[in-house]
């Protein structure tokens, strides 16, 4: 009984990394690069939900609506700013600036906002759903449900329309995609607004979780979730959702069951010895060199 | 044959051209530096910056075998530094009584956290290195958070009955007179200082010696034959993976080095400092520098450790000032536009160059 | 006199996923010859390159070389074993110096260790020495002397492709597999190729297998002639027999 609450809080908490992971993911796939920013729109999106909920005194669902707004500009903003003039440059150079912008995001949020931990308000439905001999809480089960219904209309997105069918086409080739006709600017637009957006709606799960808000709250969850990313193989899309959902569950049963300081080496570790047997993560495909 | 011997030369003096700027410029900053201080015209935040900037610097030297030389993405070289640094102050605070003298003290520590580095980056290299491109910068980068979560969690004491240790749990129980070494979160506390600025300059003058003497040698080609072109590399009869761990392990060395110095360098030392950020810290130090360039890394390690210290004024903005400073020297030296230009001035200055001779 | 076998191949094969690429390959190649591959695109004869030199591993199959089955080795002991080869993709280390390309090829017969390195012994120098040396000499039989110092990526395409040739040389190889060394050249550098690899034959005593699209260099200079088609053999023999065989011809310009 026990080990099925620590599962489902394992999927709770793993359903958050696979929003984010999502969102690395999916840059990755298509703009080959490592956004270490993200993990910061995920801050940007807990002030402003938190702001919109206290300030504003705005229920859940437009608060967060807002966030994601906010949060779609800023990813498609910082991508014009930062990243665009970058494209044929090295990959380590847009690493560095992505780092650049990670550091501007966290200092200028602690100027604005100070650096003072502020608590977030519970505005999810508290209480728990109880089935039977254990009760899960409705927190959890919106978390998941939220996840659920994100991966959902995401295949949709990807399999059925044509920015989606565009999409993959850019991540398969960039250059092939250009002479198709694909407006390849346009579709990374796309793709920062979409994995922004999700941030959005992942710092309002993250923060309803545990409630407070601080300019570096992104950084660890943008890490892990990013080791989600790649635990399930960087570029794929169900990869994002596999790895983010294991990396929770993995990272719960080691605070339950083996030490709470420890729960963070284990994760890296089950990490390691994933990439070691399948370099290339759980679900990535196999890269091969044409000699 | 005497062309021949005329090409031997100037592929030489090419080679030593680049090495020669880089000693004198660490020995002659070293000299100014001193004096000034002897005369008192080193304002205490400089002088209180000195070693951090040496160990900095070591450390992204390495991380530039690494990255730049070699071409593989490491985020854990902090992870490498914690290594070195907890081990020397662990070192220093076991022999301080039966060493007194802190030149050799400092000496054995600095090897002994190099070596525990080494060692560190043979065990991680053997998995990490069968990876390829991002995949193995995301296993150096969860190296670094298992090292840091690791030292968070270990207690390490002695007293006259010998060693005692405990892991996530604090069960030493030490003898009267008997000293914590590692406390946990707490790090290490109540170190001896014995860390100088000669001391890292001249550990600086070391990792140059090493990387330089590597590079220009059969081991430094053969890193970066199999940067180039692993394919060509392994068919010249290059073992890639040897190849690839040789750079790691001097890198991690030399980042064993540079902590175990920064960790001698003041009486207390937390295990969060050498976090994700100070890998990435040292990471741009090297990029700014320009990859391969050991002159360029040095200067960019002097400029962005002094310039949120010159920022101070600007007091909360000074953080925000690096980030877009950051930002706009990437854009700018990525710029093609700029760089076709400065190509040009470049070629024409050649070409007068040419004509005059 | 009796001629020795430097490389003898049988029954090769390999499959990539369900596909057969190469398969039941005999192939020989005796001391001091220079034989020639050759077939429509897409025939496998790269693909033999590339089990040769173990960059892909075969599926089934013998190569003997030099008495001894190599075909469970791997890239760098072939390398040991004195197979070297250039590409049809040229794989240089484009930012490094011509000489530098050289003398990675000399890599294995350096034995001072990083150590040595580090501390600059006399073991050091000399052996460093001595290698540039063989490196510039070899440069300069392939016509690259005056320029060690150029960064090989920019060098001109037929000096890029002679230099792979003076890097597979460097690693003191029994047999040289060139891929296309012809590719993209004009008839007068074809030319002064075709005397090259005769003459880097007679003075390293080598053999030398090579594919080659251009008529005039494999017949000019090819002793024996393999056809590959369809990933099989059809047909071996003296360059005559292959010019007169009708499967060849039908091979190349159809039916």
């Amino acid at each position: 009984m026990e080990f099925i609450s620590y599962l489902v809080n394992g999927l709770g908490l793993g359903s958050v990394y696979a929003i984010i992971a999502l969102g690395y993911t999916m840059v990755y796939g298509i703009a080959k690069m490592l956004n270490f920013a993200h993990g910061d729109v995920i801050m940007i999106g807990a002030y402003i939900s938190f702001f919109a909920l206290m300030n504003f005194g705005l229920p859940i669902i437009p608060a967060t609506l807002l966030a994601i707004i906010c949060c779609t500009i800023l990813g498609v903003v910082i991508e014009k700013l930062a990243y665009k003039p970058l494209r044929q440059a090295s990959s380590l150079a847009v690493l560095i600036t992505a780092i650049g912008v990670s550091y501007f995001l966290q200092n200028g949020a602690q100027l604005l906002w100070t650096s003072a931990t502020k608590v977030y308000p519970s505005a999810m439905p508290s209480g728990s759903l109880t089935l039977g001999g254990f009760s899960i809480s409705w927190l959890t089960l919106i978390t998941i449900g939220v996840c659920l219904l994100i991966m959902a209309v995401l295949t949709t997105f990807i399999n059925k329309t044509k920015t989606g069918r565009a999409m993959r086409a850019c991540s398969e080739d960039k250059g092939a995609a250009i002479l198709m006709g694909i407006n390849v600017n346009f579709i990374i637009s796309v793709t920062f607004a979409i994995g922004s957006g999700l941030a959005a709606i992942a710092s309002v799960l993250l923060c309803s979780t545990y409630p407070s808000v601080f300019p570096t709250l992104g950084a660890m969850p943008g890490i892990k979730a990013f080791t989600a990313a790649v635990f399930g193989g960087i570029g794929s899309i169900p990869g994002a959702f596999l790895g983010g959902l294991l990396l929770g569950i993995i990272e719960i049963l080691a605070k339950a069951y083996i030490s709470t300081q420890l729960s963070d080496a284990i994760v890296f570790a089950v990490l390691i010895v994933v990439l070691l047997i399948k370099p290339t993560g759980l679900l990535g495909r196999k890269l091969s060199e044409k000699v | 044959m005497k062309s021949n011997k005329n090409i031997l030369s100037v592929l030489l003096n090419k080679r030593h051209k680049g090495r020669t700027i880089s000693y004198t410029l660490v020995v002659a900053a070293w000299i100014i530096l001193t004096v000034l201080q002897r005369g008192g015209h080193v304002s205490s935040l400089i002088a209180g910056l000195l070693v951090p900037i040496t160990c900095y610097m070591v450390a992204a030297l390495g991380l530039n075998l690494n990255v730049g030389i070699s071409g593989e993405l490491n985020l854990g070289q902090a992870g490498f530094m914690s290594v070195g640094a907890f081990t020397a102050v662990c070192i220093s605070g076991y022999l301080a009584a039966s060493i007194p003298a802190a030149p050799l003290r400092l000496a054995i520590a600095l090897i002994g956290g190099a070596f525990v580095a080494v060692i560190f980056g043979l065990v991680i290299g053997i998995p990490v290195l069968k990876l390829q491109g991002d995949y193995l910068a995301i296993v150096t980068l969860a190296f670094g958070q298992i090292i840091k979560s690791i030292i968070t969690n270990m207690y390490l004491g002695f007293d006259e009955n010998g060693f005692q240790f405990s892991f996530v749990q604090n069960t030493t129980e030490l003898a009267p007179g008997g000293k914590m070494l590692l406390n946990g979160p707490m790090g290490a506390t109540g170190t001896q200082r014995i860390a100088t600025f000669t001391a890292g300059v001249i550990l600086v003058l070391i990792a140059l010696m090493i990387i330089y003497n590597l590079i220009w040698s059969k081991s430094g080609r053969a890193i970066m034959a199999a940067r180039d072109n692993r394919i060509a590399a392994e068919l010249s009869g290059i073992n890639i993976t040897n190849t690839k761990m040789l750079s790691f392990v001097v890198s991690a060395g030399l980042a064993g080095a540079a902590g175990a110095l920064y960790g001698l360098n003041y009486s207390t030392l937390v295990p969060n400092k050498f976090d994700f950020n100070t890998s990435i810290l040292i990471l741009v130090y090297v990029v700014l520098g320009g990859l391969g360039n050991m002159n360029g890394t040095m200067i960019a390690t002097v400029v962005l450790v002094l310039l949120p210290e010159l920022l101070r004024s600007l007091q909360d903005y000074r953080m925000l000032i690096y980030a877009v400073v950051l930002i706009v020297i990437m854009l700018i030296t990525n710029n093609e536009h700029l760089k076709t230009w400065f190509k040009s001035i470049r070629s024409k200055q050649a070409d007068s160059r040419k004509e005059a001779a | 006199m009796s001629r020795e076998h430097i490389l003898k191949v049988r029954g090769l094969g390999i499959d990539f996923g369900g596909l057969t690429a190469v398969n039941g390959l005999d192939l020989d190649v005796y001391e001091g010859e220079i034989v020639g591959l050759i077939g429509p695109n897409g025939a496998g004869k790269t693909t033999v390159f590339n089990m040769l030199t173990h960059v892909y591993k075969p599926s089934r199959g013998e190569i003997i070389f030099c008495g001894e089955n190599i075909a469970s080795k791997n890239i760098v002991e072939t390398n040991k074993a004195g197979i070297a080869r250039t590409f049809q993709n040229i794989r240089l280390f484009n930012n490094l110096s011509v000489l530098d390309n050289v003398r990675i090829g000399y890599h294995n017969t350096i034995t001072y260790s990083p150590l040595t390195a580090v501390l600059r012994l006399p073991a050091f120098r000399k052996q460093e020495k001595e290698i540039t040396e063989k490196s510039m000499e070899l440069l300069k039989i392939l016509g690259l002397g005056d320029q060690a110092e150029v960064i090989a990526g920019n060098l001109p395409y037929g000096a890029q492709r002679r230099l792979e040739i003076a890097r597979a040389l460097a690693s003191g190889p029994k047999l040289l597999l060139l891929d296309e060394p012809a590719a993209g050249m004009n008839p007068q550098e074809t030319g002064d190729l075709m005397d090259m690899i005769r003459f880097v034959r007679d003075h390293f005593k080598i053999s030398v297998l090579l594919i080659e699209h251009d008529m005039k260099l494999v017949m000019g200079i090819c002793e024996r002639i393999t056809v590959l088609n369809y990933g099989m053999l059809l047909a071996e023999g003296t360059p005559e027999d292959i010019q007169n065989n009708p499967e060849v011809i039908k091979a190349y310009l159809g039916e």
